[in-house]
């Protein structure tokens, strides 16, 4: 029997709840939900975490974060003036940085400096400058693209406007184009910090005492515990998740903030 | 202090120095010759209209005037200023001459009064208190004083394009250019900013506006110049030249703008 488009559309709507009820049944019929608990989920454990989980592995996370994006950010600034220079020269270092620290793993810049470097110069970066330059000149890359489009993405007739009314160069660009390029930039640079914040778990390769511990290693180390079982990695990401997520609403909201103010230009 | 410096040198030395003087002015992008020897005199107190085709170069002889576009060649003073001598103070020429653009090009960021008062305060060092009343006064004059606390982004094209006028004016510019202001509005809206541009011409504003409004540059203008391939084709009265215009040129372009509907050659 024919059936019309909306009826078709119900009965597949209808399956699908269907699937997705079948599936949680089996999970709650079929899992050991025992095992789980202790293996996964351990409360116990979970106490045992504390206080060093807070003190010392989220707060060394945040730091590592935060030097990570000073730099980046110094950096980015840089890059994305000389990407918009109009001598060549500084257009082609700023374009060949930003392709090489965009193209190589992360992974690939922590292991040189942190024991590339220590064995073919011989010398060794205190931990925190190691960690500080290894985030940074990574997130600068990103950093910088996303500055050098919000630069050009406010549209020339406001610089233009900006310097018939008499402003010089310099007045223009602080008054009128960088506070609408900020607006711009904001959503991609909290996306940004939230990828550093992510990232700062590659400095676990690091060899470290266990004040330097940040969420990863932390976690890495819980699970070697008698009886740990995964508890102390979920432990770990939730921490990631209690940055993170606000970091990602934060974003959203500035996105529909600046999506307000540009509709007006 | 320094205005009323300005306005005293003014008044001595009345229309005879004109506001705007080109005299063979060439631009090119490339190959491509936007101007070729343009000559145009606007005097002080004087509307004139610049009218013409797309592509006639009208806008870029505009911008040129203060500098927006690099002109190659020729002589241009402004308001006083030699715009083409290499060492000329581009933001002081700027200063007294007020500019509305096509799209108005608020800052939409800023409130309007702020948008009224951002350069008064940074490029004349007005105090806040003396820039908010010029540019509530100029408000007034464009009939939005009431918005003053709105952003750009809440008012109509219309309400935009007064406020970039009252914008330029808070500067007390000796010159004002238009760059097609109601090319980018709704129609019903044309009629609010032309009004208020009438109104500045009736006291006395020096005024070069590039349009194809044919009824405002008729009933309004002191002088039409017509432009086409980068050259004047043809100046005089507003009414000569809109009304009997003599140039081959001239009248069909005309013809094509006054009534769009009887074109039957599309080329």
């Amino acid at each position: 029997m024919a059936m019309t488009t909306r009826q078709r559309a119900k009965l597949s709507r209808g399956i699908q709840y269907a699937l997705l009820v079948l599936v949680l049944i089996a999970l709650v019929v079929l899992a050991d939900w025992q095992v789980l608990y202790e293996r996964v989920f351990n409360p116990a454990v979970i106490a045992d975490q504390f206080p060093g989980i807070i003190t010392i592995a989220l707060k060394n996370t945040l730091i590592y974060t935060a030097l990570g994006f000073v730099v980046g950010l110094t950096l980015g600034v840089i890059l994305a003036l000389m990407k918009l220079s109009s001598v060549a020269p500084y257009r082609w270092i700023a374009t060949l940085y930003i392709e090489f620290f965009r193209g190589v793993p992360a992974l690939l810049v922590f292991l040189a400096l942190g024991y590339g470097i220590p064995l073919a110069f011989g010398f060794r970066f205190n931990h925190y400058v190691t960690v500080m330059i290894a985030l940074g000149v990574v997130a600068a890359a990103y950093i910088a693209e996303s500055l050098r489009a919000g630069l050009q993405a406010v549209p020339k007739g406001q610089y233009e406007a900006a310097r018939s009314l008499g402003m010089s160069h310099t007045r223009a660009m602080v008054t009128i184009v960088i506070p609408q390029a900020l607006r711009i930039v904001l959503p991609p640079l909290t996306n940004e910090v939230i990828l550093l914040t992510k990232d700062s778990s590659l400095v676990y390769l690091l060899g470290m005492g266990l004040a330097q511990y940040e969420l990863t290693k932390f976690g890495r180390e819980g699970i070697s515990g008698a009886g740990a079982g995964l508890t102390p990695l979920v432990a770990a990401g939730i921490c990631y998740l209690i940055i993170t997520v606000p970091l990602g609403i934060l974003s959203r909201r500035f996105e529909t903030k600046t999506d307000r103010v540009k509709k007006s230009s | 202090m320094s205005t009323s410096a300005t306005e005293n040198t003014q008044a001595s030395t009345p229309s005879e120095t004109p506001a705007v003087s080109v005299r063979g002015l060439n631009k090119a992008y490339g190959d491509l010759e936007v101007l070729r020897g343009i000559d145009l005199t606007v005097n002080s107190g004087e509307v004139v209209c610049l009218i013409g085709p797309s592509g006639s170069g009208k806008s870029t002889l505009l911008r040129c005037l203060n500098l927006l576009e690099e002109p190659q060649s020729g002589d241009i003073t402004v308001s006083g200023f030699d715009v083409t001598d290499p060492d000329i103070d581009v933001d002081a020429m700027r200063r007294n001459v007020g500019m509305v653009f096509q799209h108005f090009n608020l800052f939409p960021h800023l409130t309007v009064l702020e948008n009224c008062t951002v350069s008064q305060i940074k490029v004349l060092k007005r105090s806040k208190s003396e820039a908010e009343q010029t540019a509530m006064t100029n408000l007034e004059r464009v009939g939005l004083a009431e918005k003053a606390q709105q952003r750009p982004g809440q008012l109509s094209g219309g309400q935009q394009q007064r406020v970039a006028i009252a914008r330029a004016l808070s500067m007390n510019p000796d010159l004002m250019l238009f760059d097609e202001p109601t090319s980018a509005l709704d129609p019903e809206t044309v009629g609010d900013v032309l009004a208020i541009m009438r109104k500045l011409a009736n006291e006395g504003m020096t005024m070069l506006v590039v349009t194809h409004e044919m009824s405002f540059a008729r009933d309004v203008a002191d002088r039409v110049v017509f432009m086409d391939g980068g050259v004047v084709v043809e100046e005089g009265p507003a009414r000569e030249v809109i009304g009997s215009p003599k140039h081959e040129r001239t009248q069909s372009f005309l013809s094509r703008v006054l009534n769009p509907t009887k074109v039957d050659t599309p080329e």
